[in-house]
């Protein structure tokens, strides 16, 4: 039998609670942070409906390291927090990805830095790409653009951290998290060929014992080994899983480059520059790491300059600079604390470097003689 | 009956001290896995500390986890399976200090694992400084005049702590410093596994141990200290058995 998905209207941390459940997660641990405190209450609720765990756990600490035990015996599990608390969470987020466990971690971003505030922000992005934790890994880090997105991106975080048996990160903010939209439940599927889990510690019975670990003391040279082993994985994850949304981007002479909720309200500003006549595009990045940098090498061959648009004082610009190698100007629009753009903001920001001739804005390079 | 090693631990030699007291609690710990028949359901965690290579000697799955984390991993663990048995081996920086909140928290949610705690008053693996554990007075590389003359306070008594949650089910207090304290201990360390496979909540033995290299002492002379010194400030005994209520 064949029924058309059923379509609710839930705020975007309901949602992505949702997403979860339908995706086989059985082990939940959360702590309460506004504005992600939606997750831990809806998964307190539905856990025991589907025969899962949930746990509010003493703190943010506990509550990643219950999922490095939960994950360890082979549950599908999740934790969700907002910036300060996806601060703490970092000690268990190195040593999940330290022992290639499975596990999705949201963070619902607030302002910072500090107890900061609880209006929406961007302000994690490097926390959530560039490590965050200590030692050399990498997380998946998704940043969904609107709630069906987010509804699929969270079912997806799933496979993904399974396939690759790597930490994924569901980079949400607070309005995603406190906007409500209507999405299609639909079932869940997985979307890649899962590997078997031949790493559960669940008792040794018929079978030699198993170590879950992150200390490599012996041989001396194991951890060099451990952590070159890491690289290429993330090289293979870098190789195979880079998503990217651009639209209108083939003609554009200015594209911007925004992604999550700003990236939404850039598409606004797409469409008031183009009523003007104004070729504009957008390069949205749904993968933040790995990043899609190669679509990004292209576009700065064929279009004339960038505008990064973020709620922050200027981080996913760097990867935007580094990505288009600064051979097109990339000028900037965003602040941290609790600034929200609208496509009007934007707009005018266009406006007023369309016609700007690119080579005002040279690009600064050191000249070494 | 037949003394033997038992199947729980791997014929190897440990990394230890002489007079080291670990060696001695892991095979209690390893002779009721085996009495019980569970080594094929057990997990345990490792700490960090001297013990961090127990999974080179306990012959049952192993976690390793962060400092002060394993009731929160225990946690983890056991929830998603709630028919193996799951406990942790902790020294008492790790479960008295920097895991004091996961400590008292799965403690007081009634967690159905099994701690084993082992309190030897310093840091062994880091060489010696001042533990929460440690005597007032007594000295250590970071109270080197003796605990207490820098604010460090007095030492944390942690089943006397725990014994005010409700949550709690078992708590006792042992020794491994003489043949009789050893025996003792074996048994408390069998009603707290017991107790687990009969799903009637949290336990935890407090072990007090030997680390005459931290000590810096002799063997013998760590063993008096526990006898005569340690004992004075942990009064062995029961201090919390739901079933004995």
């Amino acid at each position: 039998m064949s029924s058309k998905p059923k379509k609710v209207l839930l705020k975007g941390n309901e949602i992505m609670a949702e997403a979860a459940i339908q995706a086989g997660c059985r082990f939940f641990a959360g702590y309460p942070i506004t504005p992600q405190n939606e997750v831990p209450e809806y998964m307190s609720k539905r856990m025991p409906q589907v025969g899962g765990t949930f746990v509010q756990a003493e703190s943010e600490l506990a509550a990643i390291n219950m999922l490095f035990g939960a994950s360890a015996a082979g549950a599908r599990c999740m934790t969700s927090s907002s910036s300060p608390g996806i601060s703490l969470k970092q000690e268990g987020i190195s040593y999940i990805a330290a022992g290639e466990l499975p596990c999705v971690i949201a963070n619902v971003q607030r302002g910072g830095p500090g107890l900061g505030n609880i209006r929406a922000s961007q302000a994690d992005y490097f926390q959530a790409v560039k490590g965050g934790g200590h030692g050399d890994y990498r997380l998946i880090v998704l940043a969904p653009s609107t709630l069906p997105e987010l509804y699929e991106l969270t079912m997806n975080a799933f496979d993904y951290a399974d396939f690759y048996r790597n930490p994924a990160m569901i980079l949400s903010d607070g309005i995603l998290g406190q906007m409500a939209e209507p999405v299609e439940l639909a079932p869940y599927e997985p979307i890649l060929k899962l590997p078997e889990k031949d790493y559960v510690l669940d008792g040794c019975a018929g079978r030699e014992p198993r170590v879950m670990k992150t200390l490599h003391l012996f041989p001396a040279m194991s951890l060099m080994d451990h952590n070159i082993h890491l690289r290429e994985k993330y090289a293979r994850i870098s190789s195979e899983l880079k998503l990217v949304e651009r639209i209108k981007t083939d003609d554009a002479e200015l594209v911007i480059a925004a992604y999550g909720i700003t990236a939404r309200v850039a598409r606004g500003a797409v469409e008031l520059a183009r009523q003007k006549g104004m070729k504009v595009g957008l390069i949205r990045p749904i993968t933040l790491w790995p990043f899609p940098d190669e679509v990004f090498k292209e576009l700065a061959e064929s279009t004339d300059k960038f505008l990064v648009v973020e709620m922050s004082n200027g981080q996913f610009i760097e990867d935007v600079k580094l990505a288009t190698e600064c051979k097109k100007p990339v000028e900037f629009l965003g602040t941290g604390g609790g600034w929200y753009p609208t496509a009007e903001n934007i707009f005018e920001k266009v406006q007023a470097i369309y016609d700007r001739p690119s080579d005002t804005r040279t690009v600064e390079r050191l000249e070494v003689v | 009956m037949e003394f033997g090693r038992p199947d729980t631990l791997y014929d190897v030699r440990t990394h230890y001290c002489p007079g080291c007291g670990h060696g001695i609690i892991h095979r209690l710990v390893a002779e009721v896995i085996d009495e019980l028949g569970v080594r094929e359901k057990a997990i345990g965690t490792a700490p960090v500390g001297c013990a961090v290579l127990l999974y080179d000697y306990f012959n049952c799955d192993i976690i390793e986890c962060a400092h002060g984390r394993p009731p929160a991993v225990a946690t983890g663990i056991k929830r998603t399976l709630p028919d193996r048995i799951v406990f942790t081996y902790q020294g008492d920086g790790d479960l008295a200090a920097i895991g004091t909140n996961e400590t008292i928290h799965a403690a007081n949610r009634g967690e159905n694992i099994t701690i084993i705690f082992i309190n030897n008053a310093i840091y062994g693996m880091t060489g010696g400084q001042m533990a929460p554990t440690t005597l007032l007075g007594q000295r250590s590389t970071t109270t080197q005049d003796g605990r207490g003359n820098n604010q460090e306070g007095p030492p944390l008594k942690v089943c006397e702590l725990l014994s005010n949650l409700d949550g709690v089910t078992y708590l006792e207090r042992v020794a491994v410093s003489t043949p009789k304290d050893v025996m003792k201990a074996k048994k408390a360390i069998r009603k707290a596994f017991e107790n687990q496979i009969a799903g009637r909540g949290f336990s935890l033995v407090e072990v007090l141990s030997m680390c005459p290299t931290a000590w810096r002492q002799t063997p013998t002379q760590a063993v008096d200290f526990v006898n005569d010194r340690m004992k004075n400030v942990f009064p062995l005994g029961v201090f919390k058995d739901k079933d004995e209520q």
